[in-house]
């Protein structure tokens, strides 16, 4: 709980105690931990002095601002239009066999959450995927065998 | 048929042959009132589809009379098939601070922001290096003018001006209702000028080359250079800069990739033109666009792609308008009853009314626009709708 407080009092000290601090505060707890737990949300609107209904509120409005558990690697594969005419769907089929988990899943070991997200402006490139911040683009299923192999071994 | 080569420009891309901080001393040199004269004499307008004028928006936000007033460029390029902003703010991010501090400048506006959407978190680390680099130039010719940026969190209805604005205010990204308008009410409740990406740069464009010189390009009713999101079933996918004023079946010849059916123009928000439309449709005539214009060729099923688009429109409703929020889940549910033979095929006249509902019912351009690629994709393609 404590490394929290200094999650969010960095955040205030950045962006006041005003309402405005808190998607600040939501992203970089989501950064930290991957998702929101429901503590985390009781806490923050403790410290802004606003109600954890407004906090849950505004959380689960937004795609990046998880309110479940998710794995350390999220995995957002684009099924807008142009990135599905392109193969999106092997691509997707070829990381379900992989990872063993279907969409909105969570690996048993906790690293890898597979989603899929709507246009990532990447649309001259697809299909295309971000893996948490990162983008991944001409996907086939053969460059996505290789990507996810890299991250099974190589990150943690 | 004679083919007609397209007139292709590079004033917004191009790169910076004259520093465009070189543009921003020289403008603030002259009077904020003949800047704003020359910004409504180029005919810009928003460049993220809803073309407002530039400079009518830029005098109302100067004759509001504030102790603090933001300027917002609007990066949260989230419609299916737009991505010019991501090129525009990787390639040339200086062109667009410039703008947005000469809008600054113009108005009395100190603070700018970045509304950066979360997709692009990648390209963060980069721009605050450029956001480093204006915020000392400013400083260096006396300009009281900074940016920062703003990250979201994933909601298309947030590249909605107002919703953009409550986003920011740490709340539910929902539009908000106009009047009042930013200019008058934004950010804080203080006068707020929110731009597009690429309308930034084009007005800083404005001043390096003079209102004169601007609006030869561009069609009467449209001025200047337009960026256009290539994708689809195109050998030349990608960001290209053209003038407006071009008809799709000269678009169709350079980018399509022979076998082209219909043209999605202004991404799914926009119209699906068919083939038999080419010839007439002036792309930048009579409807703006935010410049997205996706291909389909004959091999793609036009239910398929209706189908995603709606899926698109229901998960991104905010949910607030009940038009919008039952009305996308209903046109879904609808085209897949009618294409099960659960419905005769005259109901999809009555999905249409519904669309049209939805166009006066809703609050923003989302509701609103679901008609547009709705009923221009059933009434072209219908037996597509039923077989």
């Amino acid at each position: 709980m404590s490394e929290l407080k200094t999650v969010i009092s960095d955040q205030i000290k950045k962006h006041g105690k005003g309402r405005d601090a808190l998607m600040p505060i939501l992203q970089s707890i989501v950064e930290k931990n991957n998702y929101l737990t429901n503590e985390n949300m009781v806490e923050i609107a403790k410290e802004l002095d606003i109600s954890a209904a407004d906090v849950y509120g505004t959380a689960s409005f937004y795609s990046f601002l998880e309110t479940e558990e998710r794995g350390r690697y999220v995995i957002r594969i684009c099924k807008s239009i142009t990135c599905d005419m392109k193969g999106k769907g092997k691509v997707l089929r070829t990381i379900q066999d992989m990872l063993k988990i279907k969409i909105g899943e969570t690996t048993q070991n906790k690293k890898f959450s597979l989603l899929e997200t709507n246009c990532i402006g990447l649309c001259d490139q697809g299909p295309a995927m971000l893996i948490n911040d990162d983008f991944y683009n001409h996907l086939t299923p053969e460059k996505v065998r290789e990507v996810l192999v890299d991250y099974i071994r190589n990150k943690n | 048929m004679t083919k007609k080569q397209l007139k292709r420009v590079d004033i917004i891309l191009s790169p910076y042959s004259v520093s465009p901080y070189q543009v921003l001393i020289n403008t603030v040199k002259r009077s904020k009132d003949e800047v704003i004269k020359e910004m409504i004499n180029s005919g810009l307008r928003g460049r993220g589809g809803a073309g407002f004028p530039t400079g009518l928006k830029w005098k109302l936000a100067s004759e509001q009379i504030s102790d603090e007033k933001y300027i917002i460029c609007n990066a949260d390029e989230g419609e299916p098939g737009t991505f010019k902003d991501r090129k525009i703010l990787s390639e040339v991010p200086r062109k667009v601070f410039s703008g947005m501090a000469i809008a600054g400048w113009a108005t009395n506006s100190t603070k700018g922001v970045v509304y950066l959407r979360r997709e692009y978190k990648y390209m963060v680390a980069d721009l605050e290096k450029e956001i480093e680099v204006f915020n000392n130039k400013a400083k260096e010719i006396g300009l009281d003018f900074s940016i920062n940026i703003f990250l979201g969190a994933g909601a298309y209805v947030c590249g909605e001006e107002t919703a953009l604005i409550e986003s920011m205010e740490g709340k539910r990204g929902e539009p908000r209702n106009k009047p009042p308008y930013p200019i008058q009410n934004g950010f804080k409740g203080k006068p707020t000028i929110v731009g597009n990406v690429e309308t930034f740069a084009s007005a800083s464009m404005v001043c390096r080359y003079g209102a004169d010189e601007y609006v030869k390009f561009g069609t009467n009713d449209q001025h200047g250079s337009k960026l256009f999101s290539i994708s689809g079933d195109s050998p030349k996918e990608g960001v290209h800069e053209l003038e407006l004023g071009m008809s799709i079946e000269d678009f169709v010849h350079e980018f399509g990739d022979g076998d082209t059916k219909a043209v999605q123009v202004g991404g799914v928000a926009g119209f699906c033109v068919p083939r038999k439309h080419f010839k007439t449709t002036i792309i930048g005539e009579g409807q703006t666009t935010g410049g997205a214009t996706m291909i389909f060729n004959s091999t793609r099923s036009m239910y398929h792609v209706l189908h995603n688009y709606l899926d698109f429109f229901v998960e991104e409703s905010c949910g607030q308008c009940t038009p919008c929020r039952v009305g996308t889940q209903q046109l879904l549910k609808g085209i897949e009853a009618v294409k099960l033979g659960e419905k005769e095929p005259e109901y999809l006249e009555q999905l249409i009314k519904l669309s049209q509902t939805m166009k006066v019912a809703s609050k923003c351009g989302l509701g609103q626009s679901v008609a547009n690629s709705f009923a221009s994709i059933v009434t072209n393609f219908k037996e597509e709708m039923i077989y």
